[in-house]
């Protein structure tokens, strides 16, 4: 008898509850893989506790560009879902058409004001008002290395850009491939934009890639930046073009190559192969970059609802997105760090932990600079701009940097 | 009386046979009257559309803010649709010629009425029959200094054997050019063969007779009795050539660099992954211009020559 009883007492909960607030919340994402899979699990389950129903749009495809596609056409028709996962710049596109709703009083009520590091909440905001949600933190200018590689060579691990070519030239008389790279646009600007950053310093950093001042973009400095990203060439082999960076990650891994430059998910691959960090891996500040932190943020931008309950679980959402114990359970599952401040470390790896501490200090002393390489600092439109010139300057064995600069203050002139 | 009864009826049957008549002549048109519709829309409407977005500032969606023909300066300003550019002309001119050059004397080889025709023509053929996403993914294997020839060569012991066009920037374009001629030959080849045997053999008997040798009956009789078939080829490998993306996809995704890149993949990357619209608008409008600087000379003289023909 008890258990009818319980379950009539549930059942009459839930015909009481579920009336108050259930609201449909309908996710366009795609992270489809393994990992992300599971870490948006946890995500339905949260909202599904608090008596929503949980929609999943899930497109597959890395990139997502056949998720935007389906997005703007549905956006276009009136019918968007209640998030999507869009980041960076493209926020404010969205917001200025008109399709983001305001968060501001989700945002006030907890307190997103303190928890967040301006840097970041800045990004999240059009106009000042809150139209969409941060999920995690990536650091892109990480420095994989192998430390096995470097023992039977006898040297050290780099902490500028002149010791890595010094140590870059001892590892490749050995006979090792000195840095893992593939061959494509975006990996080309992972690199350059690690190494812009070491020569420019975060200000300068910022000049070119956020406010795009024209004089830093053709100056001496992005010339001298430029200059030392070509001499990379040297130390990749001549197999790259093309390659995927976890074939690149890989190699590392096999001990192929002693280093790569890439952000945190190269972990992932790390992980996968049961190798742990600091002992067999080590993770460290690309060279020259040790005060700085280059981020990637995911994020997820809410929509214009018409339905009342619907917009309720949208606000559930927004607010779940951040609460802690969500924050803690997703980026372990993805890899990143979580975008709070305040939320304890204890249960993450080694490299989760320094980029956890270095993005803290980061945000205080002005070092943390948004990614260009990954459209967290300009548009879509100049990104690509700022890729063409770049990919194709590393990619000509008898380019000019001096003309590079200036052609590639033209392009983001071009683009804006 | 048959004949009065069926005269009196027919008189309120007439409007049921005017009925059929009108269905009779009407049925075809509304038959055809949504493929017409289709065409139009599908075809000239977004023809017309694509080129009212190429004279807006469109981002990544349209809108219609319209600013003359600023998003065409930008283009001839930007140096990857030059590079574009400049890779279709080569590419072109290239992949054209050699199919034909190819193709033709293929085609002059198996018209020697030699043993096993059908087999070696279905070998040859059969390029045509793999998409060009398999082509360029095959060819980019064999290619490939770390996988393909250059690593045979060198496990056989030619070690300075060298051969990595895929890699470099200047040379990577003809890398492409090998597939697509290697996938369009045998098309070509079965297009002239079909040529050469529609020629009248009293012909070629007539100048053998005269004691003229046979590159020269070729060369003076056969390839000039061949130019429909010259046209329609041309026609066909330069919309190949012009549409191509599928093959650039598969074996380089444009690179390295953006050095192998043609303007159907710029198109698709400005309006679609770069959220670029105008500019791929306009993209798209100066390939179309393309396409009818080749169709309109072709489709007057065709038309000019019935006329007088």
């Amino acid at each position: 008898m008890k258990p009818i009883r319980h379950f009539l007492a549930a059942l009459g909960l839930s015909v009481a509850l579920t009336p108050a607030h259930a609201g449909e919340v309908e996710v366009l994402h795609w992270w489809t893989s393994g990992g992300e899979a599971k870490a948006m699990g946890v995500l339905k389950e949260m909202m599904e506790d608090q008596g929503h129903t949980w929609k999943d749009f899930a497109v597959a495809g890395g990139g997502g560009e056949a998720a935007m596609t389906v997005l703007k056409t549905r956006a276009v028709s009136g019918n968007p879902p209640a998030a999507a996962q869009i980041k960076g710049l493209d926020i404010q596109e969205w917001a200025k058409l008109g399709f983001l709703t305001s968060l501001d009083d989700v945002a006030e009520k907890a307190n997103w004001g303190q928890v967040l590091p301006p840097v970041v909440s800045d990004t999240m905001k059009y106009e000042g008002d809150y139209v969409a949600v941060p999920v995690n933190v990536h650091r892109v200018n990480w420095l994989w290395v192998n430390p096995d590689v470097f023992e039977k060579v006898g040297v050290e691990v780099p902490t500028t850009l002149d010791e890595f070519f010094a140590v870059a030239d001892k590892l490749k008389a050995a006979g090792v491939i000195p840095l893992a790279h593939g061959g494509q646009a975006w990996q080309d600007a992972t690199v350059f934009e690690a190494i812009a950053l070491a020569e420019l310093g975060p200000e300068d950093y910022r000049a070119a890639f956020v406010n795009h001042d024209m004089d830093v973009l053709s100056g001496p400095k992005m010339v001298e930046a430029l200059t030392k990203f070509h001499k990379i060439r040297d130390y990749i082999d001549p197999n790259a073009v093309g390659r995927d960076w976890n074939v690149a990650t890989q190699m590392v891994i096999n001990g192929d190559a002693a280093m790569q430059i890439m952000g945190d998910w190269a972990k992932g691959e790390f992980t996968a192969a049961d190798k742990v960090a600091g002992e067999d891996y080590l993770c460290v500040p690309a060279p020259g970059t040790q005060g700085s932190f280059t981020f990637n943020i995911d994020s997820l931008a809410m929509f214009k609802l018409s339905d009342a309950d619907n917009e309720k679980a949208q606000k559930d959402l927004a607010r779940t997105i951040l609460e802690p114990e969500f924050q803690t359970v997703f980026n372990k599952a993805k890899g990143s760090i979580p975008v709070r401040t305040d939320i304890d470390m204890s249960g993450f790896d080694d490299c989760a932990q320094a980029s956890m501490d270095a993005f803290k200090k980061t945000s205080d002393t002005g070092g943390l600079v948004p990614s260009m390489a990954h459209g967290m600092s300009t548009t879509s439109a100049v990104q690509g701009q700022i890729f063409d010139v770049v990919t194709n300057f590393f990619n000509r064995a008898d380019a000019d940097p001096e003309e590079t600069a200036e052609r590639l203050a033209s392009a983001v002139q071009s683009a804006l | 009386m048959a004949h009065i009864g069926a005269a009196s009826e027919a008189t309120p049957q007439r409007p049921r046979v005017r009925l059929t008549q009108h269905l009779q002549h009407w049925l075809p048109k509304l038959a055809l009257a949504p493929t017409a519709v289709m065409a139009l829309v599908g075809i000239y409407g977004f023809m017309i559309w694509t080129g009212v977005l190429s004279l807006t500032g469109s981002t990544f969606l349209p809108s219609y803010e319209f600013v003359g023909f600023e998003q065409y300066a930008k283009l001839f300003a930007n140096d990857r649709w030059v590079t574009a550019c400049t890779n279709l002309v080569i590419f072109g001119v290239l992949f054209i010629v050699s199919c034909l050059a190819i193709g033709c004397f293929l085609a002059i080889l198996l018209d020697q009425r030699i043993r096993n025709e059908g087999v070696i023509r279905t070998i040859y053929l059969y390029p045509m029959a793999l998409s060009m996403i398999v082509t360029g993914a095959v060819w980019q294997w064999i290619l490939n200094p770390s996988l393909g020839l250059e690593k045979l060569m060198h496990d056989w012991g030619w070690t300075s054997f060298k051969f990595d066009w895929l890699t470099d920037p200047d040379m990577v374009i003809y890398t492409i050019v090998i597939a697509a001629v290697w996938q369009a030959s045998g098309f070509v080849m079965a297009l002239f063969l079909a040529g050469l045997r529609g020629i009248d053999g009293s012909i070629i008997n007539a100048a053998r007779v005269d004691g003229a040798s046979l590159p020269r009956i070729y060369l003076r009789i056969v390839l000039p009795a061949m130019r429909p078939v010259f046209f329609s080829s041309v026609m066909v490998l330069a919309h190949i050539a012009i549409k191509s993306f599928d093959l650039v996809t598969a074996m380089t995704a444009g690179g390295p660099g953006y050095s192998s890149d043609l303007p159907a993949l710029f198109m698709y990357a400005f309006t679609f992954t770069r959220g670029q619209m105008g500019l791929g608008a306009a993209s798209a409008m100066m390939m179309l211009a393309m396409l009818l600087a080749i169709l309109v000379p072709y489709l007057y003289s065709e038309l000019r020559g019935q006329r007088n023909g």
